[in-house]
C-alpha cells in the first residue's frame, strides 16, 4: 500500500482570501434589501431613545462636561459617545445573532462551501456585511443628529469612514464568540459581560476621569475607548489628539481578532 | 475505456481513536453513476467531505477532473454539482432568487444565471413556483430545487449525499426519473444511498461500506450473481421458528431468522415450496434475490443507531 500521508493544514495558517467574499456579501445584502425598513427603525430608534432620555433629560441637571479644559454641553458628549457604542452593538448584533443563523441554523455557510468559495471568504464576507450594517446605522443615526442640530462640524465627514472601521473592529470581536457558540444563549454573555460594562468604562456617558486610576488604565486599551477618544473630537470640530495611537489599537485589535474568529472558525468546520 | 473523472486513492480518516474510513479506493468513470451504500456510521459522510475537500484525509489523496484536492479544492468545486443530506437552501429567497444567488458564489454573470433559471425550474418541476419561498415546498420539492441548484453551474460530476432520504414514493420516483435524464445527458454521478432500490436502478456500479472499509464493489447484478443464491423463500406466521429444525431446511443453500421470519436462500425454489405446502399455517413469499439480500449478508442484520 503506498499511502500518501496528508498533514492537516493548521488552523492558524495565513487567511486565503480572494474577491470570492464579493456574492456572499451580495447574497446578504439582497436579503437585508427584503427587510431594510423595519431593520432600519429597530437599528436606529434603540440609540436615539438613549439619546433623547439621557441627553435631554441627563443633560437637563448635568448642563456641560468639562473635557480637557473645555466645556462640552451634555447631549455633543453623549451623541459622540453613543454613536461609537451604536456601530458597537449594530455590528455586534449582526455578526453573533444573524451570522449565527446562517452558519448553524440554516446551513448557509455549508452550502456556500460547496460551491467555489471558501470558509477564509465567507468568514471574511460576514465580517465585512456586519461594519455595512453598522455604517448604515450610524449613518442614519448621524442623519437625525443632523437634524437635530447636535453638530454641524465639518470634520463628521471624516468621522464616517472611522466609524466603519469601529464596526470593522468589533465585528471581528463579535465573529470570534460566534465560532465558539454552541446557541444564542451563548452571546447573552458577550453582551452582559464585555459590552455593557465597556460602554460604561469607555467614556461614553461619563468622562473617563471619573474612574478610579487603575480603572482608568485598563480602559485606555479596550477597543472602544479607543474608537470614542478618535471620534468625539470631530463632533466638536477638533482633531483627535493622538490619532495614530487610537488607530493603532483599533487596527491590531482587528487583525489579531480577525485572524483568532478565523482559526476558531476553521476549528469548528473541520470536524 | 471511458474517462477517469473522479479517483479516490487509498483514503483514510481517523476521529478521536476511531478509524471512520479505512484505506478506500474506487474512481468514477464519465456517465457513469457510482453508489456507495452502507449502514449508519459506516463512513459514507465523511468519505463524501473528503471528496469535497471539506475533511482533509489522514493519508490517501482525492483527484477529480485533472485537479488534486485539497490544493485545487476551488477549481474543483467550480466543475461539481452537490446535494447534501441536508437542504441548505436560503428561506429568505424565492426560488429563483434562490438559483440566481448560489449562480454568483460560481462567479456566473447575472444575465447567464436568469437565462438558466427558467429551465432549471422546469427540469425540477417546479416552474410554476418560480416565486415562491422554499417554506411553501414539499420535502420532494426542495430535495428538487437542491438538485437544479447543484445543476447552475452545467457540471460534468454530481455529489449527492442521500437525495431521497425522507420521500415519500412519488416525490422518490420523480427524483429518480429525473436522475436517469441526468445521466442519459451524459452526466457522472457519485450517489450515496440507503434506498437499495434506488442503487439498483441508478447506479451502474456499486460500493459498499462498512466500518469505513469497502467490503464489495461491482454491477448491481454481478454481485447479487456473486454473493448470493438466485431464490429467495420467506416464510412467517404460527410455526415459522419450527421450521430451523424440519426437513425443509435441507432444500436451502442458506437459512436466517429475522424477528419471526425466516429467509431460505436457494438454488432450488421449487422443492422447497412444494416442502414448505406441507405446513398450510404458514405464510410465504417466493422472490429473486435482491440488492436488499445482499446489502444485509454484507452487513448483518444489526440495528446501527450511531451517528
Amino acid at each position: 500500500m503506498n499511502h500518501v500521508l496528508t498533514i492537516a493544514p493548521s488552523i492558524w495558517r495565513v487567511p486565503d482570501l480572494s474577491l470570492r467574499w464579493w456574492p456572499v456579501f451580495l447574497r446578504n445584502l439582497l436579503v437585508w434589501r427584503k427587510l431594510a425598513i423595519p431593520s432600519l427603525v429597530g437599528n436606529i430608534a434603540e440609540p436615539l431613545m438613549w439619546l433623547v432620555a439621557f441627553g435631554y433629560g441627563m443633560g437637563a441637571l448635568v448642563g456641560s462636561v468639562r473635557l480637557g479644559g473645555v466645556e462640552v454641553p451634555y447631549l455633543l458628549f453623549l451623541a459622540s459617545g453613543s454613536i461609537c457604542m451604536s456601530a458597537m452593538n449594530a455590528a455586534s448584533f449582526e455578526a453573533l445573532y444573524s451570522a449565527f443563523s446562517r452558519m448553524h441554523v440554516q446551513k448557509t455557510w455549508d452550502g456556500i462551501m460547496n460551491a467555489p468559495v471558501n470558509l477564509d471568504n465567507i468568514v471574511l464576507a460576514e465580517m465585512l456585511w456586519a461594519a455595512f450594517k453598522a455604517l448604515f446605522t450610524v449613518t442614519a443615526i448621524l442623519g437625525v443628529m443632523l437634524a437635530l442640530n447636535i453638530s454641524h462640524s465639518p470634520k463628521l465627514l471624516a468621522a464616517w469612514p472611522v466609524l466603519l472601521g469601529v464596526g470593522i473592529t468589533f465585528s471581528c470581536i463579535a465573529l470570534i464568540f460566534n465560532a465558539l457558540a454552541q446557541g444564542y444563549d451563548f452571546f447573552t454573555y458577550y453582551f452582559t459581560l464585555f459590552l455593557t460594562p465597556m460602554m460604561f468604562l469607555s467614556g461614553v456617558f461619563f468622562p473617563r476621569d471619573q474612574l478610579p486610576g487603575v480603572l482608568r488604565t485598563f480602559s485606555d486599551w479596550l477597543p472602544l475607548t479607543n474608537a470614542v477618544e478618535l471620534v468625539r473630537p470631530m463632533f466638536m470640530d477638533e482633531w483627535p489628539a493622538q490619532p495614530a495611537r487610537h488607530a493603532l489599537v483599533l487596527v491590531a485589535y482587528t487583525v489579531g481578532a480577525f485572524w483568532l474568529a478565523l482559526a476558531l472558525t476553521r476549528r469548528r468546520f473541520r470536524a | 475505456m471511458s474517462e477517469i473523472l473522479f479517483q479516490a486513492s487509498h483514503l483514510g480518516k481517523r476521529y478521536g481513536g476511531q478509524e471512520v474510513v479505512k484505506d478506500l479506493s474506487f474512481s468514477i468513470a464519465a456517465g457513469e453513476c457510482l453508489g456507495v451504500i452502507g449502514p449508519n456510521g459506516a463512513g459514507k459522510t465523511t468519505t463524501i467531505r473528503m471528496c469535497l475537500g471539506l475533511t482533509v484525509p489522514d493519508y490517501g489523496e482525492v483527484r477529480a477532473l485533472g485537479l488534486s484536492m485539497p490544493g485545487d479544492a476551488l477549481a474543483i468545486k467550480a466543475q461539481l454539482g452537490v446535494v447534501s443530506q441536508f437542504d441548505t437552501l436560503d428561506p429568505d429567497f424565492t426560488l429563483a432568487e434562490n438559483l440566481l444567488v448560489y449562480g454568483r458564489y460560481f462567479g456566473m454573470k447575472e444575465a447567464q444565471i436568469r437565462e438558466r433559471i427558467p429551465r432549471l425550474l422546469e427540469f425540477a418541476a417546479l416552474a410554476h413556483k418560480a416565486n415562491v419561498k422554499p417554506v411553501e415546498l414539499s420535502g420532494g420539492m426542495r430535495r428538487r430545487l437542491s438538485l437544479a441548484r447543484a445543476l447552475v453551474n452545467d457540471p460534468r460530476l454530481l455529489l449527492l449525499d442521500e437525495p431521497t432520504t425522507g420521500l415519500d414514493p412519488q416525490a422518490r420516483h420523480l427524483m429518480w426519473e429525473r436522475l436517469q435524464v441526468l445521466l442519459q445527458q451524459g452526466k457522472s454521478i457519485l450517489l450515496t444511498t440507503h434506498f437499495m432500490d434506488e442503487a439498483e436502478r441508478l447506479c451502474s456500479r456499486l460500493i459498499v461500506l462498512d466500518h469505513g472499509r469497502k467490503i464489495a464493489e461491482g454491477r448491481p447484478r454481478d454481485l447479487i450473481q456473486q454473493h448470493l443464491e438466485p431464490d429467495v423463500v420467506e416464510a412467517y406466521g404460527n410455526g415459522a421458528m419450527a421450521l430451523m429444525d424440519s426437513p425443509v431446511k435441507s432444500h436451502a443453500a442458506r437459512v436466517e431468522v429475522s424477528g419471526e421470519t425466516v429467509f431460505f436462500y436457494t438454488h432450488r425454489a421449487k422443492p422447497l415450496l412444494d416442502a414448505l405446502a406441507a405446513h398450510p399455517m404458514l405464510r410465504t413469499l417466493h422472490r429473486p434475490a435482491n440488492l436488499e439480500d445482499l446489502f444485509l449478508k454484507l452487513t448483518g442484520r444489526q440495528i446501527r443507531e450511531e451517528g
